[in-house]
């Protein structure tokens, strides 16, 4: 395998880790608040929807992100209903999200665009476009750093390096700021908040509301930047390798970058079965590829590499003594 | 109760003899839907050019649900409507169950070629020939001597295209390398564009610049990835050109709107039970050649086609179907 194929696979690995990466820490902020979130799936798909309707429809990507965001945060927002507000079940919540959206979304764009349940395909100005970075073109010629820099590096949509950066950007906010230590506190222990006089509503909420922006950026990577407009059923399956990924990462940060870089991996060689085999030696089937994260996952939580620990009070409503 | 059955029945019996006459024909789609841009929007397009040229109406029911199967072809045979069409071979249980219990209704399945029953027309497809006619195109449209091949779910349907495919290309040039990826192993394979996308970008990599897509909904992201590195792609079942006209080199053909028509047209007087192979002879498979990729074939490439198309008509040129030993001699999976 030559440095070429590397930097390929690698290129891909970024590709395919980004959606995962937003919906990984969308579920992180929301699982660190106590509110557990499955429905991430469904938020994935009912944004990459309206972010393809609406940039097919008016031709810009911007009108695109932004009712991929609204579609996304109102998901969110039924969630955080019906489990902050109504205590109800989030698990529950959460599958109900997934089913309204693989539902709702083949719906309304069918009856929108007659093309079975298809947005149609995107113009150019109606998706986000690959940025080349300064200097990309005179580096390429110089190896393994300038050809790293020119393929690995440049060349990306928007929303990929928007993602890389959310990761400092989230880290800091949970770790290093008042607001990140109540938001943590409240999915460890939302009776101590609530006596410390913070309200632990508002808090979840504010999780909840940062989970739909996040998970919606995922979505519309999706529609208008891997791909150009909507397919049903498009986002097959990447909430729920984020979940694994963010189990993987015990709810950390740092950790789910690697998770998400690591699973997408995984994916990106089971795209090139004759690397693969050239490198091992030995065929190995590409299903295996790409059931390794969920194989990892379980193997964490037996327990055998480490511990996985979640927020004590996740998945659990707060309830006020009374 | 069993006498109200009875009286059901007999009533069901009254209208179908009296509509024998001047009986409607009726269309019912598989899952996937009328305007799914590929299988069950071809048949649909055979109807309406039927209706259209005879001014006869048909009736047309969409399954939106396994558990309905049954019912609707049963409510349409009780309708007294003749011949159904029913598509897809998911479809051969419900015919199983449903056309013995009316013989004088006449039934077609469409991709279905093992049932026994003297009021059923089973239409099934040479897709391995039509594939291996684009196989020979992507070859010679091919300048890297690498061509490339996508399928959505890994199941024999596919590997046939794949085989097809293979042994056309290699009938062009024998040493050109053939990568063929599948999308995955379940339905979800169907409706992975994003996953499409990157299998082109990753067989891109290794040479490819022509890609055949045979993936239904996974197939949009592959031609998408395809025209947006300037490379060619092949389209399935409709006539995709469309789609990135100039980009896409070709479609292969399937005429379920053919195959839809002819029964219509046919009638319930017409009629005949057993196996109809579509193939290139009958205009059942083929390529598709319009105005948006006129400039990518050019007069050489399509007298060479033609020329393997008139000889696998006539018998002299043999594709071996994937079916025939679970194999393919072109390509290992």
């Amino acid at each position: 395998m030559d440095f070429g194929t590397l930097l390929q696979i690698l290129d891909t690995t970024v590709r395919l880790a980004t959606p995962l990466l937003f919906a990984c820490l969308a579920g992180l902020v929301s699982e660190r608040a106590g509110i557990f979130d499955i429905g991430l799936e469904g938020k994935l798909l009912a944004a990459a929807f309206f972010s393809a309707a609406f940039a097919a429809v008016t031709g810009s990507v911007w009108v695109g992100l932004l009712a991929g965001i609204l579609a996304s945060l109102a998901l969110s927002l039924i969630h955080g209903l019906a489990s902050i507000t109504f205590r109800g079940n989030q698990l529950i919540s959460g599958v109900a999200i997934n089913f309204l959206a693989a539902g709702l979304t083949v719906l309304i764009a069918q009856s929108w665009f007659q093309q079975g349940g298809r947005t149609p395909s995107l113009a150019d100005d109606a998706r986000f476009q690959e940025i080349t970075l300064p200097f990309a073109d005179a580096f390429s010629g110089l190896p393994y750093i300038g050809q790293s820099y020119s393929e690995l590096f440049s060349g990306h949509s928007l929303l990929v390096y928007v993602g890389f950066l959310t990761v400092p950007l989230v880290w800091w906010v949970l770790f290093r700021t008042r607001f990140g230590l109540r938001l943590r506190a409240v999915g460890e222990n939302p009776a101590a908040v609530d006596t410390a006089g913070v309200s632990v509503v508002r808090l979840r909420y504010a999780a909840v509301m940062i989970c739909g922006v996040l998970c919606g950026l995922g979505g519309i990577y999706l529609a208008t930047g891997l791909q150009a407009g909507f397919v049903k059923d498009m986002s097959s399956g990447r909430g729920f390798i984020a979940l694994a990924a963010l189990i993987f990462a015990k709810w950390r940060p740092w950790y789910a970058l690697f998770a998400c870089l690591l699973f997408g991996f995984f994916q990106a060689l089971s795209f090139r079965p004759d690397v693969v085999e050239t490198v091992t030696t030995v065929a190995i089937p590409g299903q295996l590829l790409d059931a390794l994260p969920y194989i990892l996952t379980v193997v964490i939580l037996a327990g055998f590499v480490g511990k996985a620990v979640p927020p004590r009070a996740g998945g659990e409503p707060y309830v006020k003594e009374r | 109760m069993s006498l109200f059955k009875l009286a059901v029945g007999s009533a069901a019996g009254l209208a179908l003899m009296a509509g024998a006459a001047f009986a409607e024909p009726a269309l019912m789609y598989d899952l996937g839907g009328k305007f799914d841009k590929s299988f069950n929007e071809a048949a649909f397009n055979g109807a309406k050019r039927w209706g259209e040229d005879t001014g006869n109406s048909y009736r047309e029911i969409e399954v939106t649900a396994e558990a309905q199967r049954v019912q609707f072809a049963t409510r349409l045979a009780e309708g007294g409507f003749n011949p159904i069409v029913v598509l897809g071979f998911q479809n051969a249980a419900t015919i199983e169950e449903v056309a013995p219990k009316y013989p004088d209704t006449k039934f077609a399945i469409i991709d279905v070629n093992w049932l026994d029953f003297p009021n059923v027309r089973q239409i099934s497809f040479a897709e391995h020939e039509g594939s291996y006619l684009v196989g020979m195109l992507a070859a010679m449209a091919s300048e890297t001597d690498t061509v490339g091949f996508i399928g959505g779910m890994d199941v024999p349907l596919i590997r046939h295209f794949a085989c097809g495919y293979a042994q056309g290309a290699k009938a062009v040039n024998p040493d050109i390398n053939v990568v063929a990826n599948m999308t995955g192993t379940t339905p979800a394979a169907w409706n992975d564009p994003v996953k499409g996308g990157e299998l082109t970008k990753a067989q891109i990599s290794q040479g490819a610049d022509v890609v055949y897509a045979a993936a239904g909904g996974t197939g949009v992201g592959v031609l998408q990835a395809a025209a947006d590195a300037d490379i060619l792609s092949i389209g399935v079942d409709s006539n995709q050109n469309y789609l990135h006209p100039g980009e896409v080199l070709t479609s292969m053909l399937k005429r379920v709107d053919n195959a839809v028509y002819d029964v219509f047209e046919k009638g319930v007087e017409g009629f005949e039970a057993g196996v109809t192979v579509m193939g290139l002879g009958n205009d059942g498979v083929g390529y598709a050649l319009d105005e948006h990729n006129a400039s990518l074939i050019s007069d050489d490439m399509k007298a060479a086609v033609d020329t393997a198309r008139q000889q696998i008509i006539d018998g002299e040129l043999n594709v071996v179907a994937y079916y025939e030993n679970d194999s393919c001699p072109a390509l290992d999976f």
